[in-house]
């Protein structure tokens, strides 16, 4: 087991590499450029903008010089547009903060998600299951961008209960609509990926075993439906919380959170180079761990799986 | 340096004492809290003055930093850092007075050194300000030769004759020079600071100001907010005990989170006004822009489309083109038919009477067509056009309605979508066709439009020439009044129609009904929190 852990973290490092050099080369290939403005900036003043952040260097120089930084220092660059921050301040700031709802998010999710899944399976083609299921369609088709503003319109502006945004280093009220509105597409999802995979599991043999030697319905659910079910969903799991940690844009952009999924996707408007390719090791490096993660706990889980 | 002209400062430190803090009505009754929360579209990029590009960065630097002057509702300039100035005979030589009871936010005293050092740092290669261009532009001695490298900063012309006496040296007699001062490019800063933090000076709690306001919070993103400096020089008369700067994405949301009382002023979002106008008169209100919508009809010589070189055509583009739908229809916020560039509402700037404006658009599209016809485009041998324009709804929705006005008059108009940065490129690089755009203004003066369409100008992206049109502005910047030259300038434009205005912002906003002392007229949307306050209701 610890020396699969040690192979696949030995992997992660020219993984991570690549990803470097990949993202580095798309970025610069992408037309425009991080000082682009409505006026076209006199050559002199752009020279000394490139200059001032390295940009006049050929591109292999300066993905070297970025990984020199990262190794050595820890240091991801300055940000182009953000002038008074690093990529490591904007990192710094922005990712506990998306930590932080994203997980709550998940958790709520994962809860829900197979709670709601394991119950329609149970009650397959009774109303409780159609019921489940449609709720389950609609929450899934629902964009956030259409849950977040119909959320603040309710509970900010009609009820007065909650604020309509801010984050005020993560106090309740100002987390909760957050959470509601990124957790409620991924709790449809789950619960039909979960639904699916406990009909599946629920009509396969060892099941039909444990009913002939007359166990009773629930430790047959418990004891042996529950785990294999568990599987598929443990694999989707490990990306969706990575993906829910790293933030989403329409969440930040509709609660003013600060968080990182924002900066993602401006720094790729903005083409503010550096920001992009720190959030996309983050989001890398992040990706590799739960992967790895969770391929553990299929160890745990499936007694098939040994490393 | 000869004769002074005394009666300037006179005249200055007479205006001096009325128009700098919060002027309270004596019959208003103030509120018992005085907090004021603004609304930023866009995260706070920097608070760095001399890095500053966006309006959100200046709309707080504003409150953190004093520059000589501030403007008033009416974008008159009051004193600030300044208490009075001379100017010599040439007119290239402004010697300002300094305000010797100003100190920053540390104690220190503000002196003449530290608005040298600022401006000095604006055109340094070492700090490689996008804005650098606009030392060029105040026309100060050696500025771009600062910026291209072949001079030491400390060449500017810009110098401390003594602690309380600031001398600057232009390279022409721009008449319009003190206006461009109350521009956050050449606010000071406090160099001790600035070298002993590095980039992190500008962090809450590090940043040192000489304005109404210290910086005590900044979480990008989400807000900043800024809290009454005790230091500052007229901090009796200052009101407001702190402001708030909330960070939404989103009109639509920031309008809702106004409606919750989070935000005190909103923008109003597209198409909601005429609404609100109505159902909420003491709140919503709507006040021209310093800025214009156009279009960009690619002329260059070169790489331009044959038919855009053509005269009529883009005339007839022009005439085609039917603003008061636009307006009244699709953009539906109390915006400003344009005909010409530089919008009415820039000082002592009269719009000439361009003959296309004045007729009706049956008139007008009957114009286009014979126009088109007169270029050889007709039914069988259309003209086919691609409009380029950046990712938003905006630009879409007038997109589109352009299109149909096109139809009308026989042109085919293909629409043609691409993110921000791709477009400028293309613009810059002048291989489109038609391409939308739009400017704002940096100072409340007609060249800071007319100036864009010079030949030799950073922002001429149609390829336009015309040496009448640059001798007209290059007279400008000598001339006492350069008014006249300005309304000649766009008659100009008009006959030759490199762009086709479209309209001119407004800014239509919702304040609510106890805060006083915000300037809505203001044309650059400048306001200080320090003149505000909030009345009890």
């Amino acid at each position: 087991m610890f020396s699969f852990i040690a192979r696949r973290l030995l992997v992660a490092v020219p993984t991570l590499l690549f990803l470097i050099v990949i993202s580095a080369v798309l970025m610069h290939a992408a037309p425009g450029g991080p000082f682009n403005s409505e006026r076209k900036l006199s050559a002199e003043v752009v020279a000394n903008l490139q200059a001032k952040y390295g940009l006049d260097q050929p591109l292999y120089l300066q993905i070297w010089t970025y990984i020199r930084d990262l190794v050595l220092h820890f240091d991801f660059g300055p940000s182009f547009k953000y002038k008074d921050r690093t990529v490591n301040d904007i990192i710094a700031q922005g990712f506990p903060v998306t930590l932080v709802y994203g997980f709550w998010s998940f958790v709520i999710a994962t809860i829900l998600g197979i709670g709601a899944g394991v119950i329609a399976a149970i009650r397959q083609n009774t109303p409780t299951d159609y019921l489940v299921l449609s709720v389950a369609i609609i929450g899934a088709v629902l964009p956030g961008y259409v849950i977040a503003p119909i959320l603040v319109l309710v509970f900010t502006l009609k009820l007065g209960w909650l604020p309509g945004g801010g984050w005020e280093d993560g106090e309740w009220r100002y987390l909760v609509l957050p959470v509601i509105a990124l957790s409620t597409g991924y709790i449809a999802s789950i619960a039909r990926l979960m639904r699916s995979s406990m009909l599946e599991t629920l009509n396969s043999n060892f099941v039909r075993t444990a009913r002939a030697k007359g166990l009773p319905e629930w430790k047959v659910i418990t004891r042996h439906v529950m785990k294999p079910a568990l599987l598929p969903i443990l694999s989707y799991l490990g990306p969706v919380f990575v993906g829910m940690i790293t933030g989403s844009v329409v969440i930040d952009m509709y609660f003013s959170t600060g968080g990182i999924g924002k900066s993602f996707v401006d720094s790729a408007l903005n083409r503010d180079y550096s920001v992009m390719l720190g959030v996309t090791l983050l989001v890398g490096a992040l990706t590799i761990v739960f992967n790895l993660i969770v391929d553990v706990l299929y160890a745990f889980i499936d007694p098939k799986i040994r490393y | 340096m000869t004769k002074y002209l005394l009666l300037s400062t006179i005249l200055s430190l007479s205006l001096a004492e009325s128009a700098f803090a919060a002027t309270v009505d004596p019959a208003d009754k103030l509120a018992g809290t005085q907090t004021f929360s603004f609304w930023l579209l866009d995260s706070i990029t920097t608070l760095d003055p001399q890095l500053i590009e966006a309006v959100e960065d200046s709309d707080v630097a504003r409150q953190l930093f004093e520059g000589l002057y501030t403007e008033d509702g009416t974008g008159e300039l009051v004193d600030a850092g300044a208490i009075g100035y001379t100017v010599s005979d040439d007119k290239m030589t402004y010697t300002f007075q300094l305000r010797p009871e100003a100190k920053w936010s540390n104690g220190d005293p503000v002196k003449a050194s530290d608005y040298v050092y600022a401006w000095q740092r604006l055109v340094d290669p070492a700090t490689a300000s996008a804005y650098a261009w606009y030392m060029e532009l105040m026309q100060v001695e050696n500025a771009t030769a600062v910026i291209a490298g072949e001079k030491l900063q400390t060449e500017l012309g810009v110098k401390a004759l003594d602690d309380l006496t600031l001398e600057v040296k232009l390279i022409t007699p721009l008449p319009y020079f003190r206006k461009m001062l109350a521009h956050s490019s050449v606010l000071p800063v406090h160099k001790a600071n600035i070298e002993a933090h590095g980039q992190k000076w500008t962090e809450p709690g590090v940043l040192v100001g000489n304005g109404a306001y210290t910086l005590t919070e900044h979480k990008p993103g989400e807000k900043a907010v800024v809290t009454r400096n005790p230091l500052y020089w007229n901090n009796a008369a200052t009101v407001i005990e702190s402001g708030s700067f909330l960070t939404v994405n989103d009109e639509n949301i920031a309008f809702t989170r106004y409606e919750a009382g989070e935000l005190d002023t909103v923008g109003i979002p597209t198409g909601m006004y005429p609404q609100l106008s109505k159902d909420r008169p003491a709140e919503a209100s709507s006040a021209p822009r310093a800025c214009t919508y156009y279009y960009l009809l690619n002329m260059d010589p070169e790489k331009g489309l044959e038919a855009l070189k053509n005269i009529s055509v883009r005339k007839a583009l022009s005439y085609a083109v039917d603003r008061d739908i636009l307006v009244d229809k699709v953009l539906q916020s109390g915006q400003i038919p344009a005909y010409t560039l530089a919008p009415a509402a820039m000082a002592g700037f009269t719009v000439p009477s361009v003959d296309y404006a004045t007729m009706t658009q049956e008139a007008r599209s009957e114009e286009a067509k014979r126009l088109l016809t007169e270029a050889g485009f007709t039914a069988e041998n259309p003209l086919k056009l691609t409009l380029n324009y950046n990712t938003s709804e905006g630009h879409k929705s007038i997109a589109v309605a352009v299109q149909q006005f096109y139809k009308a008059v026989g042109v085919e108009l293909t629409l043609n979508n691409m993110e921000w940065q791709v477009h400028s490129d293309i613009m810059h690089e002048r291989t489109y066709e038609l391409a939308r755009s739009a400017w704002c203004g940096d100072y409340n003066e007609a060249s800071t439009f007319l100036d864009l369409f010079t030949s030799s100008s950073g922002f001429n992206d149609v390829g336009y020439l015309n040496a009448d049109y640059d001798t007209l502005m290059a007279d400008s910047k000598t001339m006492d009044d350069p008014q006249p030259n300005y309304t000649k300038a766009e008659e100009i434009l008009a006959a030759d129609m490199p762009i086709i205005p479209i309209y001119h912002y407004t800014s239509s906003r919702m304040l609510k009904t106890d805060v006083r002392g915000y300037p809505k007229m203001n044309v650059f949307g400048t306001w200080y929190l320090k003149e505000l306050y909030r009345v009890a209701e």
